[in-house]
Formats: C-alpha cells, structure tokens, sequence
C-alpha cells in the first residue's frame, strides 16, 4: 500500500532503533508517555518496546477514548435504548462495555434494544431520514477526532429538518486530561510518577494543532513530540523525545508534518465551537471528575440534544475497588501490576477502563504483550536459581 | 375448484414469483418448488428416486460426519454465494480429517417473499459446487417461514466421508517442533463479503476464496499422510483463531512469521481502512497444516502444485509453552501475541 508500506518497513525501523540506543544516555532512564491509545495500540501491535533498549520505556496514557467513558454514562445510554421508540445508533467499540449491572449494548439488543451499529456519523442520519417513525439517537463519543464528524452530522440533520435524530454526547478534549495528568500530586509534587516527556497525538493534533501544548511543554518543562500513527512515526518521535531530553530542551516538535500544522484544522474548529461549549466538569473512568474536560450541545441546540430531549439520568458508579486503571492510565502502574489483570479481568469480561477497548493499555498488553511478562518473570526466577 | 387445481399446475414463475407459506406447507406447491429449484439444480440418481433419504452403498474403514449451517449476509458476494459456500463449507470440515467427501444433505430455511430467481441462482451455485467437487447433494429438505422470521435464506448442510486406512487426524495432535503450513492467503472471503454488506459498501478487487479443499487435501495425504498431523480451515475467527484452537487443544505454542504468511495487496487495503486484522478475518477456501518437520517440504511441494496451494507457505512452528501462546515475529522487527478475537469482528461471514 502506497504511502503506508513505508511506515513500516523493517529496515529502517531497526536503523532508528540503532540510532535511539546509541543516543539514550545509558547513565539514566527515559520514561515517554504516548497520550493516545492509537499510539498504544500500534506500539503493542508492532512488538516496538522490543526495539527500544531498556532505559528507554514507554508509558500508556489515557487516549482511549472508550476506555474513559464513565460506566454511568453507558449505563443511561442502554437505559434510552431499552425505550421502544429508541435507534440507538453506535460505533462497534462500545458494545462491549458493561455498566455497573454487568449490561451491555450487546445484552440490551439480544433483549429486544434496537441498537444499530454504525459506521460513521452519516450513517447514523441515514437510518433518521429512512425511518422517520423511528427516535435516532447517536451515541457520539471521542476526542477531537471524532467531534467535527459529530458536528456534521448535527448540521446536516438541522439542514435538513430531521427532527427524529439527536445526540448523546459524550465527547472529551485532550489537553484537560494532560493537565490533569501532570499536575496530579504523584506527578508533580511526590514525583512517584516518572513522565520526561509526552509521544503527542496524531489525528487530534491533525484538528487543535501543536499549539495546543505548548503550554504544557512551558509549564511543566516537558517535551512533546507529535507523531503519526504508523510503527516508524512513533519509533522517530521517541528519538526526537530523547534528543530534547539529552539537551534539556522542553518544546513543542512535529514529527507527523505530513497531516499536522501548528494552528490545526481551523475551520474543524469552528465547527466545534459552533455547534458545543465545554461542561463544567466531565468525568472520566478511571480519572475522576476533571473541570473542563468535556462537550455538550449548544443550549440552542437543546432539541438535537438526547440528554435534554429523553431526560437522561447518569447515575455515578464506581469501578470494582482492586482495579488498578486510574492508576494505570495517569501511568503510575502497569497493568500486569494489578491483581484483577488475566484473573478475573479479561478482554471478554472487561472489570475496568483500560480493558475495555483494544486501544486501552490493559487490553493491548493482553492482546499482544503479555508473553513479555512471563519471559519477565522467568529471567527474574533464573537469577533466583 | 376447478380453477384452483389448474393454478397450482401453473409453472412455477421462477422470474418473477416469490416463495410463500404454501411452499412450505407440504402440498402441492412444496413439490412444484422442490422440483422446479432444487431436483433441477442439484440432479441425480438418489434426488430422482423421490425418497425421504437415500441410501448408499459404504466402502470399509472410518467415516466422517460434519454439519454447518450457513447464514451469510449479504446472500450474494464477490466469487460466490450462500449456496456455494453451503456446499464448500462442509466438504471442507470432512476434508480436515484427510476423508474423501461421498454425499452431503441440504437443509433449506426460506422467509416467505423470497424471490425465486434468487432461490434459483443459489440452488445452481450449490448444485454446480457439489458437482465440480464430485459430492452429490443425495438428500434434503425445504420450510418456509413467515416474513420476519428468517433473513432471506438459511442453509443446513451435512456430509460424509471415508478416511484413508491408517490416518487419524486430530487437533490434540500438534508436538513442538512441527511445521505449521498455510495453503495460501489470508482474509479474502470475510473482505469479499463485507464490501458488499449495506453501509458499507466499498469497491475492492477482492473475490471470495470459497473452494472445496479435497482435492488439495488429497494430494497433501499422498505426499505425506503420515507426517500429517492435523488440519483445519480457518473460517470464522481467521488464522488467529484456529492457531489459538490448536494450541489451547494441543497444549503448545506457536512462533510464527509475520513476513511468511500470504495476504493480497487489495485485503491488506480493506483492512487498513476497516480497521481489521487479516488474521482475524475468515477464509472460506485456505487450510492449516500443521505437520511433523521431516515431512514438511514434500507435503509443501504437494501443495504448491495444486491449483488451490499455489501461495502455500510455512509460516511458522510449533514449540513448548504451558501458557498455549500464538507469539508472532512482526515484519517490523518485533514481537507480539496472536490472540482470539474478542467478541464479533465481522458478524455472519458464513
């Protein structure tokens, strides 16, 4: 496939590898968060950690964003579903994730739910304008990816006076969870977390732009280094991290120049800003409640919004006590450094956030990784014996 | 009265006619349509007898039994269809044991409003699978449902088979240090079939690889029956599943090599932009070999010289591990597990 085979070739990539082991400063460590789970996903899928040398680690965070979806939220969703006059329409990821009842929207549909599982926004609008008897619902949920297609939609259903469609939304933006991340007391204060620099993402910066964390860099004096989604673009930007770390330098670099600019998609943007306004506060599984960190409609766009229009009611519901994601996705722990992780919690019974999703942490490592841990533990029992 | 008898004699309006509850309901109409469709299509000795089953003559030795039931959506795809892989599919379960394939039986659910061309066009496909593979459709059986209770059509196939003196073949059977054949590339079928599906709809060059793999099969046991382990087709699930099924049923581990297995330029584009793995994307007309080392080049040759083993390839082995591991050396130069899937990638691919 042209303009994606030379993302992958295995032949530089171990060049680059070469070059990040030979500029890595053997006398300390390197610890590089990639925020999103893309980039989680492609650096389990790809076996990368087995092409950095071992001062140089990678920590997962919270970019996934099914995985920080709060159980409440799901839980309502499945609630509007259960309604007779409900199209619940929604992306495949979300299926799967089960509420505090152990329900699902896979569960709800088997009881008779009619929910539908889309493919992209527009089909969604489709469904409203071939099936007018029928309440669509888009269970709209991401970063700032997937919020301009969202906007879209709402625009097109305006235009076209759908007035049989609306939206559950659930969106979240980036920069309030990195915050949230670096100024968390382990991070900024105890310092038991150790983060010396940010893997920045690749299609949200496509749309805010590396302006966006320039303040972060400034503030918290830790580099970012943008970069695209393919095995390579990540291999290049941990290089790029270690050299700005090695020179002590703490900015805003683009690795992915080919889709990202320092200003973003303005016009996505607008589009944002036109159609939703920030909450006040938004929780997210696994972090909490953070200020400033979600989406919603427009008051003026009240009937086009579900939460509104059917009253929706989120009810606040803990996850199983034992499990470890908060603390994984603020990078403090590793999943195989919870109790629950391949016992009880499993990519088929996902117990918490990060299993959830194959972009949450937990389930990429036991997706792809989780035969390190053991060649871990039995190195670790060799020297024993 | 007499009006009604002589439009039940009417001939069936394949072109324009649907299939309604009196087709189902045992009279007349049932006859003009098992006639009319499936004795046409699927044509022989036993179907022409009229009996409720048929009886057949058995060679000595083990026999086969497999059943499958096929409920694909969209009905009609790229390189065939709901018929077609209704026959293949199940010749395919009797051929992983290494057994010639003798007869299969057909089970047909119909929705009521089926069009009948449609039924037609599937009974054809089925009925030219079951002739070119050489196993004749000896028995079967036709229901009718109400609209909404079915979608479209559903097929129940079974068959039987004779296995060769002296093989048994079992999925238990893999030992570390075997070879792990694959007869060619991967995805095609569940890339085939979800380009066509509604919302979906995408132009891909990419045909179903529904086959009937006996044949290959029977030149693999030629070539070396007593090296063969076991073998499987990797349907549902893909190459990712049934590796996983053989480890955890084996108890061993694999390694296998990214680089080694075949997958078209066309699938690896459709699964790029879908978001899918070709290893977890089904394959209608692709086995699994996995066999002892010494055996493995002839069994190889054997295969490469067969129509439908032409990309056959040694993607990898068989070796110790408690834990039943699918580890994979990517092309980029890493590692990583090849696991299940969880939960559907692609809903009813078969």
């Amino acid at each position: 496939m042209k303009y994606i085979d030379e993302y992958r070739n295995g032949r530089l990539a171990r060049d680059i590898a070469r070059q990040i082991a030979s500029t890595a400063d053997p006398g300390r460590s390197y610890h590089l968060m990639e925020f999103c789970g893309g980039h989680t996903h492609v650096i389990s899928r790809y076996g990368l950690e087995d092409l950095l040398p071992d001062n140089v680690r990678m920590v997962h965070g919270p970019g996934c964003p099914v995985c920080v979806l709060p159980i409440g939220r799901i839980g309502a969703a499945i609630a509007l579903a259960m309604r007779s006059d409900i199209t619940l329409c929604t992306y495949g990821d979300l299926m799967r994730v089960r509420d505090k009842n152990g329900w699902s929207l896979l569960k709800a549909k088997a009881a008779g739910a009619d929910v539908r599982m889309v493919y992209s926004t527009l089909d969604a609008l489709k469904i409203a304008e071939a099936e007018p008897q029928r309440e669509v619902v888009l269970f709209a949920i991401g970063f700032e990816t997937t919020t301009p297609p969202t906007a879209l939609a709402l625009k097109t259903a305006i235009a076209k006076g759908l007035g049989n469609f609306s939206i559950f939304c659930n969106h979240v933006v980036t920069p309030a969870a990195i915050h949230s991340i670096l100024e968390s007391p382990d991070v900024r204060k105890l310092g038991t977390i150790k983060i010396d620099g940010f893997v920045g993402p690749a299609h949200v910066s496509a749309v805010i732009g590396t302006k966006a964390y320039e303040f972060f860099a400034e503030e918290f004096r830790k580099p970012v280094v943008v970069a695209g989604f393919e095995p390579l673009d990540v291999l290049q930007a941990v290089l790029m991290l270690v050299r700005q770390i090695n020179d002590g330098r703490h900015v805003v670099e683009n690795q992915y120049i080919r889709a990202v600019t320092r200003l973003g998609n303005v016009k996505a943007q607008e589009e944002i800003a036109n159609f939703f306004e920030l909450r006040e506060s938004f929780e997210w599984r696994g972090l909490g409640e953070l200020p400033l960190s979600g989406l919603r409609l427009r008051p003026r766009y009240a009937a086009y919004d579900a939460e509104k229009r059917y009253s929706m009611v989120t009810f606040k519901a803990e996850d199983n006590q034992a499990c470890e994601c908060g603390s994984i996705l603020r990078g403090a722990k590793k999943p195989a450094d919870c109790k629950l992780f391949a016992t009880v919690c499993t990519p088929d019974t996902p117990m918490g956030s990060c299993m959830v999703s194959s972009e949450g942490a937990c389930a990429a490592h036991w997706t792809y990784g989780r035969f390190r841990t053991k060649a871990r533990q039995s190195n670790a029992g060799r020297a024993i014996a | 009265m007499n009006i009604m008898v002589e439009a039940y004699r009417q001939k069936l309006d394949v072109a324009n006619g649907r299939v309604d509850l009196s087709h189902g309901a045992g009279g007349r109409a049932m006859g003009q349509l098992i006639e009319g469709i499936f004795h046409k299509a699927f044509d022989n000795i036993w179907l022409r007898a009229g009996n409720d089953q048929s009886a057949f003559t058995v060679p000595g030795g083990r026999m086969v039994m497999s059943t499958d039931g096929y409920v694909v959506s969209p009905l009609f795809f790229p390189g065939g269809n709901i018929g077609s892989l209704a026959a293949h599919g199940t010749i395919n379960d009797i051929a992983m044991a290494a057994a010639r394939p003798l007869y299969l039986s057909a089970s047909f659910i119909i929705e009521e409003g089926f069009p009948l061309a449609d039924l037609e066009r599937i009974a054809e496909s089925m009925g030219l699978a079951s002739r070119e593979a050489g196993v004749p459709i000896i028995t079967g059986d036709t229901k009718v449902v109400e609209r909404g209770k079915a979608d479209g059509v559903f097929i129940s196939t079974s068959a039987v088979g004779i296995v060769p003196d002296g093989l048994d073949l079992s999925v238990d059977a893999a030992r570390p240090g075997d070879a792990v054949i694959l007869s060619g590339s991967i995805g095609d079928h569940g890339i085939a079939v979800m380009s066509k599906r509604e919302n979906l709809e995408f132009d891909a060059a990419v045909v179903s690889d529904s086959a009937a793999l006996h044949g290959l099969v029977a030149e693999m046991v030629e070539a070396g029956s007593r090296h063969i382990r076991l073998m499987r087709d990797p349907t549902r699930g893909g190459l990712a599943a049934t590796l996983n099924e053989i480890a955890s049923q084996s108890k061993v581990g694999f390694h296998i090599d990214e680089e080694a297995i075949p997958v078209k330029r066309e699938v690896a584009a459709a699964c790029e932009l879908l978001g899918l793995d070709p290893l977890n994307v089904a394959n209608e007309g692709k086995l699994v070999a996995v066999a002892a080392p010494e055996g493995a080049k002839a069994i190889l040759a054997a295969m490469r010289g067969h129509p439908l083993g032409r990309e056959a390839a040694l993607i990898g082995h068989v070796v110790a591990d408690d834990d039943c591991f699918v580890e994979m050396s990517t092309s980029f130069g890493g590692s990583r597990i090849i696991d299940w899937l969880s939960g559907e990638q692609l809903p009813r691919i078969c």
